[in-house]
């Protein structure tokens, strides 16, 4: 065994703890461990140069960037916080959990609205900030800040452990493929089914946690505001 | 172009892939040149060769060699780590602006908006085609419906504000592929095969339950480490799963899926998911670079733990 190969996990773990620049961190981890896992130079820039190109998928949210950045130039904010004025009594954790059982319905089926460039930031924030304004208050800062971590959290929460319902998705194929290789044969029927109970709890935990948190932002935030708009 | 276009035996889904590469590449392209000449930009030079060169590997990078490819990646990252990505001129519109867009537009600005989920389900339902695809469809017609609702978007102005997003998020935009090579550094040198092998010397023989709690919580912690929990699978899978928990007779379909989806758990808590945990905090323009994670951990926890709780009752 070459235990040299965890110096790079290390340098990982102490990058990130010590809050250092992330990029700085994974090229020193990843020079380093192809040194310790002997890879030569070659090798390394064999494998930056094709991994990189076979991650493109990641960056494909920079093309819905092309529509959502004139949606917002054209006004989408303010249709969306129209939209949910309508809504009496509404407030992000509403917004919050309706997205949620949306995003996962959608998620089962393996589909995205857009993710947060496409649908997050030009219309689930700003229904968010609408829901407060439609109260007569302007949205606290702080309390969107911590509207914006759940509005991700949500987007990741709901879409991880929904998408694994879709029957033959990429990690269900993946496990089928790791159990055969030990000597067990699965059914992607079975493996979809088996996850029902977690994607319930999941999505029922998230928006039960998400709606409480909420409930206390709005108090400490706009506490004495709601009292005397009643 | 080469042969890949029009070669036969690649299926036109991969095809259509690469032509969202191409297009995304263009757009960062568009971004390097953009501030190359803006005069306002404190740091034009570093600026455009990191978007420019990031815009070429994603166009181009199939055509490439691998090695030149990798060297590209290095020195695009350069200025991203001595900070010499700064935005330039911003052409934000202004609130009344953007009222008076809206007002002009009305409710119906929604449409493209939306038009990205519905190509997405639209191509969920063809086979060999990726839903991503459809999401990219789904921009373009968008782009088109908002350019007849309000004739004065033109290309630039599209491409104008598709910089200033670019310029917002910055150098993060690297982030998810430099963690996938990364992922793949640690598999190539073999790290998990190690991390398996030193969990393995730690599990008691012969005990289902610690087995499987073991498996859930390794693959939660494997996961945070490689940022990618389809990475931390089959090591775990073989290393773990087999000798600890399958072999003492654990449900095949039951333990091995929901390893995954420990996985998953840990996904939620690592700043290395960058495009789930850090990528969504610059577009949304957060202070916190946590933050997310922050929002995610107590249902990270609470979500492994009813995992290992229905492993022990109802797959052993």
């Amino acid at each position: 065994m070459n235990y040299l190969v965890l110096l790079g996990v290390l340098i990982v773990i102490v990058g990130f703890a010590l809050k250092l620049d992330s990029i700085l961190i994974i090229m020193v981890a990843a020079i380093v461990t192809a040194i310790t896992g002997h890879m030569g130079l070659g090798g390394l820039l064999e494998t930056f140069g094709a991994t990189f190109v076979g991650s493109r998928y990641m960056n494909v949210f920079l093309i819905v960037l092309v529509l959502t950045g004139t949606l917002e130039r054209n006004g989408l904010r303010h249709a969306a916080a129209e939209l949910i004025g309508k809504v009496k009594g509404a407030t992000p954790s509403h917004v919050l959990g309706t997205y949620s059982v949306i995003r996962g319905a959608l998620g089962a089926f393996n589909v995205g609205l857009g993710g947060v460039a496409g649908f997050t930031r030009p219309v689930l924030m700003p229904m968010c900030e609408g829901s407060i304004e439609s109260k007569g208050i302007e949205p606290n800062k702080e309390h969107m800040e911590h509207v914006k971590g759940m509005a991700s959290g949500v987007e990741n929460i709901v879409w991880f452990f929904t998408q694994v319902l879709f029957i033959g998705g990429s990690g269900a194929l993946l496990v089928k493929g790791a159990m055969e290789g030990i000597g067990y044969s699965v059914e992607l029927p079975k493996l979809a089914a088996v996850e029902i109970p977690v994607a319930i709890f999941a999505v029922v935990f998230e928006i039960v946690y998400y709606n409480i948190l909420d409930k206390g932002y709005m108090k400490k935030y706009y506490g004495d505001k709601l009292k005397s708009n009643k | 172009m080469s042969p890949f276009f029009t070669n036969p035996d690649v299926a036109l889904g991969s095809k259509l892939l690469e032509i969202l590469y191409i297009l995304c590449g263009l757009v960062c392209i568009y971004a390097g040149v953009k501030n190359a000449k803006d005069k306002e930009n404190p740091s034009r030079l570093g600026t455009a060769i990191f978007w420019i060169i990031l815009g070429v590997v994603m166009t181009l990078g199939r055509y490439i060699p691998n090695k030149v490819n990798g060297v590209l990646v290095f020195l695009m990252v350069i200025p991203a780590v001595i900070g010499k990505v700064k935005p330039g001129k911003s052409n934000v519109a202004t609130p009344e602006k953007q009222l008076a867009d809206y007002k002009k537009i009305g409710m119906k600005i929604f449409i493209p908006a939306l038009l990205i989920g519905i190509f997405a389900l639209i191509f969920a339902f063809i086979k060999g085609v990726s839903s991503l695809v459809g999401m990219g469809v789904g921009v373009i017609i968008g782009v088109i419906v908002l350019k007849m609702f309000n004739p004065e978007n033109k290309a630039k102005t599209f491409m104008d504000d598709s910089e200033r997003f670019l310029s917002i998020i910055g150098p993060v935009c690297l982030l998810p592929c430099l963690l996938g090579v990364l992922g793949k550094i640690f598999t190539v040198a073999g790290v998990g095969d190690v991390i398996s092998s030193l969990v393995g010397n730690i599990i008691p023989e012969g005990n289902l339950a610690v087995g499987i709690i073991v498996y859930a919580i390794g693959m939660m912690l494997f996961t945070m480490i490689m940022g990618n929990a389809f990475a931390a699978i089959t090591v775990m899978t073989v290393g773990i799963g087999a000798p600890f928990v399958f072999a003492l007779g654990a449900d095949p379909a039951l333990c091995g899926m929901l390893a995954l989806t420990c996985g998953y758990c840990g996904t939620l808590l690592t700043p290395m998911a960058a495009n789930f945990n850090i990528v969504p905090v610059a577009i949304l323009e957060m202070n916190d670079k946590w933050g997310v994670i922050k929002k995610q951990a107590i249902p990270a926890f609470s979500i492994l733990a009813f995992q290992i709780v229905y492993m022990l009752l109802f797959g052993m």
